[in-house]
């Protein structure tokens, strides 16, 4: 069974259509990266994933290991396993990263029958995830991306992925903005998460991220469609020649579809 | 007979009572304020500093003298006791000798009843008391200043640090009519000194009372004042209180208003920083529901260069509460280098709050940095969602972030038991507060 299978999705937002009949099926293990121009709707397809209630699905179907995702609230998406770094993550003064996190986390292990985990045992299993991602230890204690650099948020959204261990973890140009270094220590940090039974969707703009993490499946999304898929020479391809060409297609198979006056 | 007379009628049954001697010009003092009250009588909405706030439910009741004092158990008053503090209790505006625990005071420190004070030290007594809080102005000071009779009266001298925080527990208990009392209380602290004190007022069981405190403030040359009030009564309660504070040259005092209880409630707190190098730091906390109103009015005076005031107001509304700030930073012609900062912020947590903020500077220096601000706004979606989309729950969520947005107050409270108080009347006040205790 696939993990994530999207069917003639459309979206609308503030009354403007952002999708317009998206397809998409990613199975366990599989890396799929989504690259697009900019306003094409990348983030608006993240942001509907995780559940975001102002974005109006008007037609089409999400399901998720089976279940019908649209159904659930954003919590109960995150507790069956999704998980959505953002592409701009919210600072949230007043609320301490690590105790936010133990708070999510018991949250989701209180859904999987699991026991919730007691401070001390916590504390040991946080500090093992923040070596992932090479994270200093001051940045638990800080307000959850409060005062972060933007390298620093990037890495906090991978060091909460690896914390709370999804099956379906989408990567909303989580490479963005970043040095060498910085996009080194995420992609470890992404790559050391692979496992067979998990997947990806990494939302990027540049084909050097996926140098360092190779994906399964491209897939080029134009005007709010997944307009050409293939492997990972299909990025280099749309790094090279850009998107018009591809915009120049969709524009003329639209033309095709339209009843002629 | 309208509220005014019957008030002034009281104030005669009140002066007939009075057993024991005071000095005589207190005694004058409280003639004159029954008469300033007489013409100021009780604000309605057209005055101006009385715009946004509805005192109806005092012009509606008759509030007679505390009569019938019934006791109750001392196991009633622990959830106020804070360890390591000195205890002193005031019952309805009078101290009770049977309740405090005044513990071992430093050498010279005075902690009583200001009626015991008015004998053993008249001379402390009329030097201070009434003199800083003016009541030709305000019409809940001249009530407490002609009903003035008991308090608590503390008292550091020169150079000497009162370790532990004196803990002022102001007890309203109902009785089967409404009744007023004016508790009027007193701080001194001498050059150099140090001292640490908690003003709470809270409630015994249900039933209308009102409370209308004057806590007068006298901070020394290079004294320092830590102030914490926690306004905790019942929903029926009223609460019309004025807190005065006077600073001389390099004196430091910190002020913070915590409220959460009485129906209808009004904090003045007007700080005069009359000397060089002082500074002042005025935090609050209101959390507010249902029909209660809340109106925090501050002025800071600064009469002299190079003094600092900070003032953070936060407020946190739901249902049809409705509060009111204002706040006026008044710098002097003199008071060049003044660095001043004011700020008011509010969360409306239901559609049917209602906040009326009004930072205001009036400055007739030249070289000052005074900064002003106000904000009132709902929870921030993006935060919701983002907190959601970790796996926590929407109730939990909106409750953090609540949470969240009174932690820098919280956080600013050094008194341990003070901070837990208002942690647990936190975490019990908001949904799923569970999660939130966690979670900070
Ligand atoms: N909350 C919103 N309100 C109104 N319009 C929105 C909102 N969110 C997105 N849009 C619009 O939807 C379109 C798609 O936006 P989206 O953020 O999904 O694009 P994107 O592909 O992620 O772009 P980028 O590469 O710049 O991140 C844009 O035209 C954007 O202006
Ligand atoms: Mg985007």
């Amino acid at each position: 069974m696939s993990m994530l299978e999207i069917k003639n999705l459309h979206v609308r937002v503030e009354e403007q259509e952002i999708i317009k009949g998206l397809d998409l099926t990613v199975n366990p293990g599989e890396v799929h990266a989504v690259m697009g121009p900019n306003g094409s709707g990348k983030s608006t397809l993240a942001q509907v994933l995780a559940g975001k209630e102002e974005y109006e699905v008007t037609a089409g179907e999400v399901h998720y290991k089976g279940e019908e995702l649209l159904e659930l609230a954003p919590e109960e998406r995150a507790r069956e396993g999704l998980f959505l770094a953002f592409q701009y993550p919210v600072e949230i003064p007043g609320v301490s990263n690590v105790y936010f996190l133990k708070a999510a986390l018991n949250a989701i292990r209180k859904h999987r029958g699991q026991e919730e985990m007691d401070a001390m045992d916590f504390l040991t299993y946080v500090r093992e995830k923040m070596k992932l991602v090479k994270m200093d230890e001051s940045l638990l204690n800080r307000p959850v991306n409060e005062g972060f650099s933007g390298g620093e948020k990037k890495r906090n959204e991978i060091f909460h992925l690896s914390v709370l261990d999804p099956t379906l973890a989408v990567l909303d140009e989580t490479d963005s903005g970043l040095d060498i270094d910085a996009l080194k220590i995420v992609s470890d940090g992404v790559n050391s998460l692979r496992s067979p039974d998990r997947a990806f969707i990494v939302i990027t703009h540049y084909q050097r991220l996926l140098n360092y993490i190779v994906p399964d499946k491209v897939h080029a999304m134009v005007g709010g469609r997944i307009v050409e898929s293939g492997g990972k020479e299909l990025a280099h391809k749309l790094e090279e020649k850009g998107y018009a060409w591809l915009e120049e297609r969709v524009a003329e198979s639209e033309l095709a579809a339209a009843p002629s006056a | 007979m309208g509220a005014v007379e019957h008030l002034q009628s009281e104030y005669r049954k009140f002066v007939d009572g009075l057993s024991e001697s005071w000095p005589a010009a207190l005694t004058e003092r409280r003639g004159l304020a029954i008469e300033r009250f007489g013409e100021i009588g009780i604000p309605s909405r057209r005055a101006e500093q009385w715009r946004f706030i509805n005192l109806n439910a005092i012009r509606e009741t008759p509030f007679r003298l505390p009569q019938s004092f019934n006791g109750f158990g001392a196991d009633d008053l622990e959830p106020f006791r804070y360890e390591g503090c000195h205890q002193i209790v005031l019952v309805n505006g009078r101290f009770s000798a049977d309740y405090s625990e005044l513990g071992e005071l430093p050498e010279g420190v005075v902690v009583a009843s200001l009626a015991r004070a008015a004998v053993d030290h008249p001379e402390l007594v009329d030097e201070y008391v009434g003199k800083l809080a003016k009541f030709e102005e305000h019409p809940f000071v001249a009530l407490n200043t002609a009903f003035l009779r008991d308090g608590a009266f503390i008292y550091v001298p020169r150079g000497v640090v009162v370790e532990q925080p004196i803990n002022l527990i102001c007890l309203g208990v109902p009785e089967a009519e409404a009744v007023a009392f004016y508790p009027r209380n007193l701080i001194v602290a001498g050059e150099s000194s140090q001292v640490t004190v908690v003003e709470q007022y809270a409630s015994l069981g249900e039933g209308r009372y009102m409370t209308s405190p004057v806590t007068e403030v006298a901070a020394g040359p290079n004294a320092v004042i830590d102030h914490y009030k926690l306004q905790r009564e019942s929903t029926d309660a009223i609460h019309m209180a004025t807190f005065q504070i006077h600073q001389q040259r390099d004196s430091n005092v910190s002020s913070h208003s915590i409220s959460w209880g009485g129906g209808l409630v009004r904090n003045d707190v007007n700080a005069v920083l009359d000397g060089e190098g002082c500074e002042s730091t005025l935090n609050g906390l209101y959390m507010v529901e249902g029909e209660q109103q809340i109106d925090n009015h501050m002025r800071v005076d600064h009469a002299m260069p190079n003094c600092d005031s900070h003032e953070l107001y936060k407020g946190i509304l739901e249902g049809r509460s409705r509060a009111v700030f204002n706040g006026l930073i008044h710098v002097h012609k003199d008071a060049q280098k003044t660095d001043a900062k004011q700020t008011n912020r509010n969360l409306l947590l239901s559609k049917d709050a209602l906040v009326n903020s009004h930072p205001q500077l009036e400055i007739f220096a030249d070289d000052v940095k005074c900064t002003h601000g106000s904000t009132t706004g709902h929870l921030d979606d993006v935060a919701v969602f983002y907190l959601r989309s970790r796996g926590i729950g929407e109730e939990a969520a909106r409750s953090l972030l609540t949470y969240a947005f009174a932690a820098d107050i919280v956080e600013r409270i050094k008194v341990d038991s003070v901070r837990r108080e208002l942690e647990e009347f936190l975490f019990r006040r908001l949904p799923k507060g569970e999660v939130v205790r966690q979670a900070v």
